[in-house]
């Protein structure tokens, strides 16, 4: 199941600093919850298909056409920095 | 390419990552514009900037050109495919992740017929799938990343229409690679699909590439180069990289080593350098977009496509040169970009022989048009009009040396060649007396020349024949004139 490991490496990813005693509460957390789920795995699904949507839909699309003007400032001005028409964010690395 | 033949013959195993941007008037996934080079941060919306609570809507004219550009690769449409979300922390993804297609792409097994001077050789494509394009950075504080104090951000860019296309390993030179990406960019182009401006970066090219001893079987250690924004670039990128993993295999150069790693192209050293090591795939936790409805594709849906696609360059290459026996050079030169082969056919179908429109649409025609930065859609001389020009040469009305003096006019004005020759006086003239007269002028002027021409120095022909031609302002019949010299003097 899930191993300190495995927390380790979904905290990184997701960029979470976790001390010790989280690591090992998420650990037994995380193992309840996948635990939960995986009753489901009784079930025996043979020949079911897996299903990708929650309504029997699919290609639902817009006509290629440009929305009304916006103000972008409405979005700039909610942004934690910036810089002029720019969006600031810290110093990066390469990903 | 190589100094030295090195003892081990290594071959390179190449295949690409082809992105290209599709033609459309707004974004995958909202209705914001895309338009290259606009003010930053202008055509940016809740949806595209990642704001809480939004939802994405599939643009279908992206879906109609996703479609279009996987048949013309002999692709195999998916009947069912869906979108997944690529997981990964960048500035450049508002969202924090990218909304691209994992495990059901929208086309597999697809292929292109390429060229590169060796015959014809067929390389296979993967997949097509559809994703967004990401924002552009802009590094503040250095020229470079590595010395920039912190990041600017335009998301003007962030969710344009792309569909990455993957190739096999099928590629084993430069030329090869060069040749393929020439062949996606001119189908797309025909299409309408992307208009394949790689200094833009609306069509991008990353390359995978190893070496490997010749005759072995086994993959050598695998290096993406990015960050390759011509075809020049693609062919030196990879001679450079093979040079370099070369000389790390055979030992020539000991401090270099081949890592599982992406390395960017920098265009100023003209050498690879290296970026990050691979993460594995599963770092990018790829899981189905909740927020966006499958795409089913059934056989009447996909009929409809197939209807609408327009005869490829390749189909136009091979009728060119099997009906209308064109050298494979003539039949590539005008089966390039859909407007030149629209412009030789309807001149061909007004009835000009094939190799001579070819002929002037490749020459003079295309050096007015470079020259007045015009394309052949801007052209005021139909193509009915260049078959007009040709057929008057072809009658003997005109020389082939007026029709070219006349052509940047007919070009300028479109107005009928026959007019213009009428209008100008400058129908050949094919009247043996008038030739007659006014080459007995020309002897008459020359006693010397003839007493010469007499005594055995025939090579004097070309000169009478040339001071009638002045005489005439050109417009003599220069096979007759010399016809008529002969009967004149011997």
């Amino acid at each position: 199941m899930i191993d300190h490991t495995t927390v380790q490496k979904v905290a990184r990813l997701a960029r979470l600093q976790l001390t010790a005693s989280e690591e090992t509460l998420f650990t037994v957390q995380l193992g309840d919850i996948l635990a939960y789920i995986d009753q489901l795995s009784e079930l025996d699904t043979t020949g079911v298909q897996p299903t990708t949507r929650a309504v029997e839909l699919s290609n639902v699309t817009r006509p290629d056409v440009r929305r009304p003007p916006l103000d972008p400032e409405q979005l700039l001005s909610q942004a934690p920095q910036r810089e002029e028409a720019f969006y600031r964010v810290p110093r990066i690395s390469e990903p | 390419m190589i100094a030295a033949l090195p003892q081990v013959q290594y071959e390179m195993v190449i295949g690409l990552e082809v992105h290209a941007q599709l033609s459309t008037q707004t974004k995958l996934f909202c209705g914001c514009p895309v338009e290259f080079g606009a003010p930053p941060n202008t055509h940016i919306c809740p949806v595209c900037t990642g704001q809480p609570g939004v939802l994405p809507v599939l643009n279908q004219r992206a879906f109609d050109y996703a479609i279009l550009v996987g048949l013309a690769l002999n692709g195999e449409i998916a009947a069912f495919s869906k979108f997944d979300r690529k997981q990964y922390f960048y500035p450049d993804l508002p969202k924090n992740y990218q909304i691209s297609q994992y495990d059901l792409p929208l086309v597999q097994h697809g292929w292109v017929e390429i060229d590169a001077g060796e015959g014809p050789l067929r390389i296979g494509i993967t997949r097509l799938h559809m994703e967004e394009d990401a924002g552009k950075l802009v590094h503040a504080g250095a020229d470079r990343l590595s010395g920039s104090t912190y990041t600017l951000v335009d998301y003007n860019r962030a969710g344009t229409p792309l569909v990455e296309i993957v190739s096999e390993p099928d590629i084993r030179t430069a030329a090869q690679a060069v040749a393929y990406v020439q062949e996606i960019r001119r189908i797309v182009r025909y299409l309408g699909a992307c208009d394949g401006n790689m200094q833009e970066g609306s069509m991008r090219c990353d390359v995978n590439i190893s070496v490997r001893p010749v005759g072995t079987e086994k993959f050598g250690t695998k290096v993406e180069i990015k960050n390759i924004n011509s075809f020049n670039s693609i062919q030196r990128a990879i001679e450079y990289e093979y040079i370099r993993q070369m000389s790390a295999l055979n030992g020539d150069n000991p401090t270099e080593v081949i890592r599982q790693e992406t390395r960017l192209w920098d265009e100023n050293a003209q050498k690879t350098r290296s970026m990050r090591l691979k993460e594995g795939s599963d770092d990018y936790r790829y899981f189905p977009e909740p927020d966006l409805l499958p795409l089913e594709v059934t056989p009447d849906l996909l009929a409809h496509y197939q209807a609408q696609l327009p005869e490829l360059p390749i189909a136009k290459r091979q009728r060119y040169q099997s009906e209308w026996g064109l050298s494979p050079y003539d039949a590539e030169a005008m089966s390039n970009d859909r407007t030149t082969a629209h412009y030789f056919e309807e001149a061909v179908r007004h009835g000009a022989p094939p190799k001579l429109a070819a002929n002037w649409v490749q020459g003079d025609i295309t050096a007015y048009l470079n020259e007045h930065h015009q394309r052949f859609e801007d052209l005021p001389l139909d193509p009915g009009g260049l078959a007009e020009l040709i057929q008057l040469i072809e009658s003997g009305t005109i020389s082939n040396k007026i029709a070219k003096e006349l052509l940047p006019e007919l070009l300028e004005r479109g107005i009928s060649p026959k007019a213009l020759v009428v209008e100008r006086g400058l129908t050949q003239i094919s009247d043996h007396q008038q030739l007659i007269e006014a080459l007995q002028q020309v002897l008459a002027e020359s006693p010397q020349q003839v007493a010469q021409y007499r005594e055995g120095k025939r090579k004097l022909a070309g000169y009478f024949v040339g001071q009638a031609m002045k005489k005439t302002q050109g417009r003599a019949d220069p096979q007759l004139l010399n016809q008529l010299l002969s009967s004149l003097l011997d």
